[in-house]
Formats: C-alpha cells, sequence, structure tokens
C-alpha cells in the first residue's frame, strides 16, 4: 500500500529531497540564478511602479498646488470670466516665456516668467532660498528666481533681473514649485513675479504665446470630477480647460507610459529567458537523476514518490530563488528614484509593500515548476529497468503530458505578458511572437541539418566533416542549442532595437551650419530692425518664417462646437481645441515631403484657398483632399479645402508645420515671425542675445546649442535607464547559455574521449569541438537577430508608434561576441578530457 | 502452502524494432523454490539480465506469466510493482548502482525509509557494521572503493529483509580477491537472512556454488540442474 498520505512518508519525501539536493548544490546554481535574475527585474520594476502610482496619487494636490484650475491660451471670454467670478478663484497667473537680461553681468537667458497673484500654492510648497522669500516676494515687489540659473548666472538675492521694461529685484532663488520638472525649468527656468506689475513689463502683446491660469481650493463638499465633467464642454467651446488635481495626476502617471512599457518589456525578457534558463538546467539536472530515479524504482519507490522528490527540489530552489530575486528586487528599486530623478517632478517616497513580494516568491515557485516540468516529466516515465540495461533507449516521452504542459506554459507566457502590459492584445502579440520565433528556429534547425546531411562534404577533411557530422547524428544537440542560443539571441537583439527606437525618439542632430538660434515672438514692425542687428555682426538670417495663430471653426459641413458636442464623433479631440501656428510659402521644405494632392505655391485669384496639412492632421480630423477647412483668425472666419497631404519629419528640431497655406492669402492676417540664424560660438551667442534684449525686450530668444546639451543629458539619463534594465536580460541570457552548451556536454565528452583513446590529438579533438560550437553559435545568434528584426518593427508600429532604422551593432557585437562565448562554453567542456587521461574522465563522467 | 516463491510459465519477450521482431526470451518456464540459492548463466546475449528484469517486475513479458512471492506480476501495475520489489525484493547491481549524492547510510536505508521504518537508521548501522563499513557510514559512494561499494550494496539489499535477492554479475566489476570477500559476505548474510538468492553471472565457480542453475543460449532454456552445493 502507498504510504504517501502518511505523514512519515512525506516527512521521508522531504528528507530525500534534500539529502539529494545538498549533494547537487552546485549544479542546481544556474538554475537558481536564472529565477533570481528575473524575479529580481520584475520585483524591482513593480515595486517601482506600485511606488510611483501611490506617490502621484498621494501627491496630486501637492504637484497642483490647487484643488483644480481653469486654464485658457487668451483672456478668459465673459462666459468664462463668469465661470472664475462664481466659483471664486484664490490666485491666478499669466504665464509665458520672455527672454530676461541681468543687469550686473550683462547676461540674458530665455524664461518661464509666471505673474502670479494671490497665496499659491495652497498645497505642496513653494521652496525657496531664503525661506521668508516665498512669503515676502509678493509685498516686496520683486521676482523669485531658478535656483540653477541664479547659480549660472553668478546671481544672488539682492542683484536684479530684467523682465521687459521693468527691473525687478531678486527677492530669493525659487528652489521648487508645483508642477515643474528638473527638465523642463532647464530649457526655460522659471521666474516667479507678483500679477501686479506685468502690465509694466510690456511683454504681453497680441499674439504672443501665453496662459492664464485660475487656481482654486475647493470646499470638502464638493465634488471637483462632477464639477469637471459639467463644465468641462462649457469650458471647451471657449477655448478654456479644466483641470482637477487627480486628472492631472492621472496625466502624470499615463505620461510615464511609455518608461513603464518599456521597463516591463525588459522585465519581461529577463523573465522569459530565466524560464529558459530554468527549463536548460533542470533538463541537464534531470538527465543526470534518471539513474538514480530507476534505482529508487528498484528498490521499491513509486512515481510518484520519485516525481515528488524531484519536484521538492524544484519547488524549493524556486522558493529561495523568489525570495532571494525579491530581496534583490527590493533593493534595485531604491536605484530608479536616482536614475528617474530628472524626469518626475516630485521627490518619490519608496514603500516597500506585499503583493509585488509575494508575486515574486510565487512566480519564483510557478516558473520553475512549470519550466521544470518537461524535464521533470521524465522520472515519472522512467524505467527501472535503466539500471539494467544503463540506456534511456526505452524511456517513453509521453505525448499527452508534454501537449499539456506545454500548454500550460504557453498561457503562463499569455497571462503574464498579459499581466505586465496590460493589454490582452499586446499580450497576445507577445505570445504569438514567441511561439513563432520558436518555430522558425525549429524549423531553420532541421532544415540546417537535413542540408548538412544532403550536402555533406565528404572530401574535407577529419575534424571539420567530424565537427559538421555532431550536428546531425543521433542524440545530437542542434535543435536544443540553436532554439535556446537563438531564442536568446532574440530576445537580446529584440531588446537592444527597441532601445533604439526609444532613443530615436529623442534623437536630435547637432549639425553644423544650421539655425542654432531661434527668435520668436517678432512683430512685423520689429522685423527689418531684428534683421539689421543681426546683419552687421556678420551673421545670416537664415529662416525668416511668418507666423499666424488660428483654431479651426468648422470641419467639413460641421461646426466645431457641434463636433465637441458629439460622443460618436472620431474626430480627436485636440484638434478641436488646438490653437494651430500656421505659416504661408511658395515652397515645400527638406523636411516634407506630398504624399496626396498637389502642392499651391501662390494662391490664384477667385480660386479657393488650397492649404496643405501634415499627415497625422489628416489622421485625426479624418480630412482628405478637397474637404472644406474653415478657420478662425483672431475673430476673422477664413473658407479653405485641403490641397495636399504632406508628410512631414518631425524628428529634428526644425521649424515644421502642420497647416501651411499658400502664398498670397495671410500676408495682411495679425502675425509674428520666427527669425533663425547660425552663431559659431558661446560669445557671439551671448553678445547678439544681449544687444537684441536690450533692444527688443519682448523677443524670446532660444538658444538650441544649450537645448542640445539639456536634451543629450536626459538622452543619458534615458540610456542609463534602458542599460541598466538591459543588463538583466543580458546576464540572463549568458547564463542560460552555459547551460545550453552544458547541455551538450555529456554527449560530447563520451565521444572525445573515446577519440582520445583511438590515438586522437589535443588539437584534433580542440578543432572539432571548436568547429561545431561555432557553427552553432553563428547560425543560432544570426537567426535570433534576423528575427529580432522583424519582431522590433512590430514594436514600433504596434507599441511605440514610432519609425525603426536598425542598428547595425547586434550584427557587429552580438553575433561574434555570442559565437565567442559559445564556443568559450564549448572549449570549456572539454579541458577535462584534454587535460586527463581518458579512464580518469570516463570514471569521472560515468 | 506453495514453497515456490518465483513461478515462470511460458514467458516470451519480444522487441518490435520498425517492422522486424526480435525475440529476446522464448518458451521459459521454471520454479524457485523459497530459501534456496539459485543462478542463471550464459553467454553474453542469451537473455539473462532480460529475463532478471522480468523476475523482478522492472518490464512486461511478451507472453507468459510470472508468479512471485504468491503475487501474478500481470495484474499487477506499475506502483503495485514498486511496492511488492519494496517488501519482498532486494537487488544487488554489477555497476553497485548506489545513488552518489547519497552518503553510505542514507543508501543502505531507503528501502527501509520507504516501508516507513522509523528505527532505519539503526538497522542500517548494524547492516554496516556487518559488512565491516561501520567507520565508513558517513561516506559519499564516490569516496569509497569498488568492494566498499558493493559491500554498501549488500547492506541496502538486506535492510528490508527481502523474501528473494536477485544479483546481476555482483563480482563483475571487482577483482578476484574483492570479489570473493563480497561472495563470500553475501552468502553468509543470506543465511542469516533465509533469504531466496537468484544470481546471474557468467562465472561458472560462483554457479557451482548454488543450489541450481538454469542455463540460458539464444533465449532458450539449454539446462535446469539441481548441483551439490559447495558454498
Amino acid at each position: 500500500m502507498s504510504k504517501l498520505t502518511s505523514k512519515t512518508a512525506i516527512q521521508w519525501l522531504f528528507k530525500m529531497a534534500w539529502r539529494d539536493g545538498k549533494a547537487s548544490i552546485s549544479r542546481l546554481l544556474l538554475f537558481m540564478a536564472s529565477i533570481i535574475l528575473g524575479i529580481a527585474a520584475v520585483v524591482s520594476i513593480q515595486l517601482f511602479s506600485e511606488n510611483l502610482k501611490d506617490n502621484i496619487k498621494n501627491q496630486s494636490k501637492g504637484l497642483m498646488g490647487a484643488d483644480f484650475i481653469i486654464d485658457s491660451k487668451q483672456l478668459p471670454s465673459k462666459k468664462v470670466q463668469a465661470i472664475i467670478d462664481s466659483l471664486g478663484a484664490n490666485a491666478s497667473e499669466v504665464n509665458f516665456v520672455s527672454m530676461a537680461a541681468f543687469p550686473k553681468n550683462e547676461g540674458t537667458k530665455l524664461v518661464k516668467v509666471r505673474a502670479l497673484e494671490g497665496e499659491f500654492p495652497f498645497y505642496g510648497d513653494l521652496e525657496t532660498a531664503p525661506a521668508s522669500a516665498a512669503a515676502t516676494y509678493q509685498k516686496l515687489g520683486g521676482a523669485l528666481v531658478d535656483a540653477t540659473l541664479l547659480l549660472q548666472y553668478n546671481l544672488k538675492p539682492g542683484d536684479s533681473i530684467k523682465l521687459g521694461k521693468l527691473t525687478f529685484p531678486i527677492i530669493g532663488a525659487l528652489k521648487s514649485i508645483p508642477g515643474t520638472t528638473a527638465i523642463s525649468s532647464s530649457v526655460a527656468p522659471t521666474v516667479l513675479i507678483p500679477f501686479r506689475f506685468i502690465n509694466e513689463t510690456e511683454l504681453l502683446q497680441q499674439g504672443s504665446r501665453k496662459e492664464y491660469q485660475y487656481f482654486f481650493v475647493a470646499p470638502p463638499t464638493m465634488d471637483i470630477e462632477l464639477l469637471a465633467k459639467k463644465l468641462g464642454p462649457v469650458l471647451d467651446t471657449e477655448n478654456a480647460d479644466i483641470d482637477t488635481h487627480t486628472s492631472t495626476s492621472a496625466r502624470l502617471g499615463r505620461s510615464y507610459d511609455n518608461v513603464g512599457r518599456f521597463l516591463n518589456l525588459s522585465a519581461f525578457i529577463a523573465l522569459l529567458l530565466g524560464c529558459i534558463g530554468i527549463a536548460s538546467s533542470v533538463h541537464i539536472y534531470i538527465k543526470e537523476k534518471l539513474k538514480n530515479v530507476a534505482v529508487l524504482k528498484c528498490l521499491g519507490a513509486t512515481r510518484k514518490q520519485t516525481f515528488l522528490i524531484y519536484l521538492l527540489q524544484i519547488v524549493g530552489i524556486g522558493l529561495i530563488g523568489g525570495i532571494l530575486g525579491s530581496a534583490i528586487g527590493v533593493g534595485l528599486q531604491y536605484a530608479f528614484p536616482y536614475i528617474l530623478k530628472g524626469f518626475l517632478p516630485f521627490d518619490i517616497q519608496i514603500a516597500i509593500t506585499a503583493t509585488p513580494i509575494l508575486m515574486g516568491v510565487t512566480l519564483g515557485v510557478l516558473m520553475s515548476v512549470l519550466f521544470a516540468l518537461l524535464p521533470l516529466l521524465g522520472t515519472w516515465y522512467v524505467s527501472p529497468l535503466e539500471v539494467l540495461r544503463g540506456t534511456d533507449d526505452h524511456l517513453v516521452k509521453p505525448r499527452k503530458a508534454r501537449l499539456f504542459t506545454l500548454a500550460a506554459i504557453i498561457l503562463f507566457i499569455f497571462l503574464f505578458s498579459f499581466w505586465l502590459l496590460k493589454d490582452a492584445v499586446n499580450g497576445l502579440l507577445f505570445t504569438v511572437g514567441i511561439l513563432i520565433t520558436f518555430a522558425i528556429m525549429a524549423g531553420v534547425s532541421s532544415l540546417f541539418m537535413k542540408a548538412i546531411k544532403k550536402y555533406f562534404p565528404s572530401n574535407w577533411g577529419f575534424t571539420t566533416r567530424q565537427s559538421l557530422l555532431n550536428l546531425y547524428r543521433p542524440n545530437n544537440q542542434t535543435m536544443v542549442l540553436i532554439l535556446s542560443i537563438g531564442l536568446g539571441t532574440f530576445l537580446i537583439s529584440t531588446l537592444y532595437f527597441t532601445k533604439d527606437i526609444l532613443l530615436a525618439k529623442t534623437s536630435v542632430e547637432n549639425r553644423t551650419k544650421d539655425p542654432n538660434i531661434i527668435l520668436m515672438d517678432v512683430q512685423n514692425t520689429q522685423k527689418e530692425a531684428v534683421i539689421n542687428t543681426i546683419i552687421p555682426k556678420g551673421l545670416e538670417i537664415i529662416d525668416n518664417i511668418p507666423i499666424v495663430t488660428m483654431r479651426m471653426q468648422r470641419i467639413k459641413e460641421r461646426l466645431v462646437n457641434d463636433i465637441r458636442q458629439d460622443s460618436t464623433s472620431e474626430i480627436n479631440s485636440w484638434i478641436l481645441n488646438h490653437e494651430f501656428r500656421t505659416t504661408y510659402r511658395s515652397e515645400l521644405i527638406a523636411s516634407e515631403e506630398i504624399i496626396a494632392g498637389t502642392w499651391v505655391q501662390q494662391m490664384q485669384p477667385g480660386e479657393p484657398i488650397l492649404i496643405s496639412i501634415a499627415d497625422n492632421i489628416a489622421k485625426d480630423a479624418g480630412l482628405n483632399i478637397g474637404d472644406v477647412v474653415v478657420f478662425n483668425i483672431q475673430g476673422v472666419l477664413m473658407e479653405t479645402n485641403v490641397g495636399s497631404i504632406r508628410k512631414v519629419n518631425w524628428a529634428n528640431l526644425q521649424l515644421n508645420f502642420s497647416i501651411v497655406f499658400p502664398a498670397g492669402v495671410l500676408e495682411n492676417a495679425p502675425q509674428f515671425n520666427v527669425l533663425t540664424t547660425y552663431v559659431p560660438n558661446d560669445a557671439s551667442s551671448a553678445d547678439l542675445q544681449r544687444d537684441l534684449v536690450q533692444k527688443f525686450p519682448t523677443i524670446s530668444i532660444l538658444d538650441l546649442r544649450q537645448i542640445f546639451t539639456i536634451v543629450e543629458d536626459v538622452l543619458n539619463k534615458i540610456a542609463w535607464i534602458i542599460n541598466f534594465m538591459a543588463f538583466f536580460s543580458i546576464l540572463t541570457g549568458i547564463i542560460v547559455l552555459i547551460g545550453s552548451v552544458r547541455n551538450s556536454k555529456y554527449q560530447r565528452i563520451k565521444e572525445s574521449v573515446l577519440l582520445r583513446t583511438l590515438g586522437a590529438k589535443s588539437s584534433q579533438i580542440l578543432q572539432i569541438t571548436a568547429l561545431e560550437y561555432v557553427y552553432l553559435g553563428m547560425l543560432g545568434s544570426l537567426v535570433g537577430i534576423l528575427l529580432s528584426l522583424i519582431s522590433s518593427q512590430l514594436i514600433a508600429t504596434l507599441v511605440f508608434k514610432e519609425p525603426f532604422i536598425p542598428s547595425v551593432v547586434p550584427f557587429l557585437v552580438f553575433l561574434p561576441g555570442i559565437t565567442l562565448l559559445v564556443l568559450l562554453i564549448g572549449l570549456s567542456n572539454i579541458r577535462s578530457v584534454l587535460k586527463s587521461a581518458p579512464l580518469e574522465v570516463l570514471r569521472k563522467e560515468g | 502452502m506453495s514453497t515456490k516463491i518465483l513461478k515462470i510459465h511460458d514467458l516470451e519477450k519480444t522487441y518490435t524494432s520498425g517492422s522486424k521482431k526480435l525475440t529476446v526470451l522464448s518458451a521459459i518456464s521454471f520454479d524457485i523454490e523459497k530459501g534456496s540459492i539459485f543462478s542463471i548463466v550464459g553467454p553474453s546475449g542469451s537473455g539473462k539480465t532480460t529475463l532478471l528484469g522480468l523476475c523482478a517486475g522492472l518490464d512486461h513479458p511478451s507472453a507468459g506469466s510470472i508468479e512471485l512471492c504468491g503475487s501474478n506480476l500481470q495484474d499487477l501495475n506499475e506502483d503495485e510493482r514498486a511496492l511488492l520489489r519494496n517488501k519482498e525484493v532486494g537487488f544487488i547491481f554489477q555497476n553497485f548502482q548506489l545513488l552518489p549524492t547519497l552518503t553510505a547510510l542514507e543508501n543502505v536505508i531507503v528501502p527501509l525509509e520507504l516501508q516507513g521504518e522509523k528505527n532505519a537508521a539503526k538497522v542500517g548501522l548494524e547492516l554496516l557494521e556487518k559488512v565491516g563499513l561501520f567507520d565508513r557510514v558517513h561516506h559519499y559512494p564516490s569516496q569509497l572503493s569498488g568492494g566498499e561499494q558493493q559491500r554498501v550494496a549488500l547492506a541496502r539489499a538486506f535492510s528490508n529483509k527481502p523474501s528473494i535477492l536477485f544479483a546481476d554479475e555482483p563480482t563483475g566489476n571487482l577483482d578476484e580477491e574483492t570479489g570473493e570477500k563480497v561472495i563470500q559476505l553475501l552468502f553468509q548474510l543470506n543465511k542469516e537472512a533465509g533469504t531466496t538468492l537468484v544470481i546471474i553471472t557468467h562465472d561458472l565457480d560462483l554457479a557451482n556454488r548454488t543450489q541450481q542453475i538454469l542455463r540460458l543460449k539464444g533465449g532458450k532454456i539449454m539446462s535446469n540442474e539441481k548441483t551439490v552445493a559447495v558454498s
């Protein structure tokens, strides 16, 4: 009678699992390492994501500084003003970018001016140095200036800052204000001034970009979401907007989604590689144990008992791996706030929550068991006869059980990718992608073996023939190795290409002789005088672009206000609320290409006005060639027709426009100009900016060389995060590789020893082995890289919606690198054969 | 009550390789008396190991019947056969087949622990003392010589007090002197325990020390004779 249910029998199973496992601990290390790395990646990312969400939620009021805000890009209309008055705004501001001058050292800088009225912020802190400055700047009529800006220009409280026509005393350094990130403030650092001085600065002009914000503190009983729901549509029609602290924090959460998606993808890949590592190392482990299982069965152990002994070991290792991985993951997430510091508008408070840790430990056990099941099944079906026969020829391969296990593995991959990516379709695509990749690799290795067999080069030398023979003889490891090398390379290359896609999204080229100074908000009346300031300095005007701001009034036959009310409309809402900055010109520029219709250079009298729109506008507004769009140009309505659709390369920092009018239409409309020039160095940039700010205080000057530095810094930070995560996957990949190649060790060692016994020289054995692993390494990694090109293209299109231009790095680095790694691990396997006497090796290897 | 511990009737074993059938054993019938010492001899490929595997329930016959310790093996499933082995059968193998990850003592007590025996360690230590390995109880197989490993295997084979013990070429991997010591130990332990012993061997001298010899050739019984045992 089976005593499995009795306490003693269960105790014995644990005892046997421990006895056997402790003697094999070194062999289980690869297995444990795979789990630890995969779990560490998942737990650290999950914990950090939870912390990020919690922090955004907890600090949502502090991030905004108020309960809700009503904002408008223009002075509020009567209707909007009435709403603001009825709700009783607690504070307000107008903000815009402008040039600031520092009389102390004649420095100039583009800044974001926030002219505040009232005691903002109501939540969170206005941190200043000295701390009292936050409370006194309004009363004293001075400015609070971004702390970094003060340092850069060697300024301190007591110095002065000139904004437009007015010079303010600097009351203090502004260290933080709700809702500003380090990155946004490094492009245009914030300067706070009291609102009452704004008119005296004369910086607010018709057409210049500005934003009016009204801050509200809601009574505790007010349902601000309901308020936003009711007021939103009304404000929309008046080109105003309401933001609540909760909607802002939700939007903020979403804005980190791309980073989050990438991190999750990295974790997913590290985990998948870990799973391959588990399957591969357990395969070796169980293969070594099958004889023990047969002996145990001879001694009377049942199938269930022998299966459970090894299952318990796997569960134990999974549990330990899960705990260690979770512990490492917990430690790692403390690093994330430092890595992401520049991206976040608030400090992250790290808290340890139980869920991701529990999930990590459960996942460790689950994935260990699931991916170990296939090899573990061998223990169930091994016959005790193996003890007498000493071969596994009669080992039954249970078809049903294997299929069931494979189905469970596929389900696990899908459920896990779904859980990580929070999207069933993407999860399914990933799972199907992995399966197809697997199938293609299996097909390639099968074809490879057949091709070698068919076109076997019989006239080659002994060692080269022998190495090729190894690839298709019975018990060869070709399929297994190509699958694991290929899949590992595929996942790592996909990660690398994905990193490329993400980085390309933000990449800029700092080309010489292209414009690096942009002058914005140049009024028509100032244009000539500005040009006459630039030219005498030996600089040339590269672009002189007129800009007319307008909104869409009617799209095809429907008023925009009507479309807003229509919940079934497929027109993207940003189109309805956006203030378009358009231009007019007769020529296409280098970054544009007509993809439909005809480009119209000059409007013909009596003909309709044929405009050119960018493809994203055509898509989001549902416009085609010939469709009518009526624009509201500061009160004047203008009917146009879509004459052409352009593809615009937005990737460069260049003046591109989504809507371009032909010449002869907008010349007399209210407009401002953008001029660009190229300055060769810092000194001439400072000289030009100083002169322009002195003469034309309302003009904003953007020094692209500074922007390039900032963007580069951002890119470096992103690259650091990506490399940090890719490190996990690559490390796991190497472990998988070691596991897979070790897998083939047992087959090759016996053969090598036999060859040695028959008189083969070390160099011959070395050559045979080296060539075999080079073939396998090259083919596996090449197939992996080629397949990753396809998967990356799909990721670029479906997930990140970005173009994909593959890098050559995987071909130049991964292909030779992985091949070399396979070769080294392969050769290390036969080191014992080359160093010892044949009989000694045979005895040791059994 | 029958005095036969093993009854084999018209046993046949064939293997199929593609469309070809290979008959390894055919028309094998014999009985073994309880408490006797029995040997099976024959040249390589005569079917000795296959016959041992079938007798111990390690494999299924293609035809015929096997009754071991009163149980018809055909009527038992895999786990029931394992249980029967655990209670009634002991094994000694040419390659010792100790579990490399277990110490000598742990190897010896596995069959007892499978039965849920609480005093397994005490019994194991006594057996190891009997085979002269009391000072090596915590050594792993890789730390023992071939003769010592086979002595551990002997202790393990007798640990569950089997009714029948199958020994497959027990001295095949040992030098003559060590082999002789192991055989003497095997016979001594067998005598003390009153176990039925079935030995498969090439060694006719060893076979002649058993009470009955079954000669196999080409998968068939050539003779089945009683001897004058000289152990």
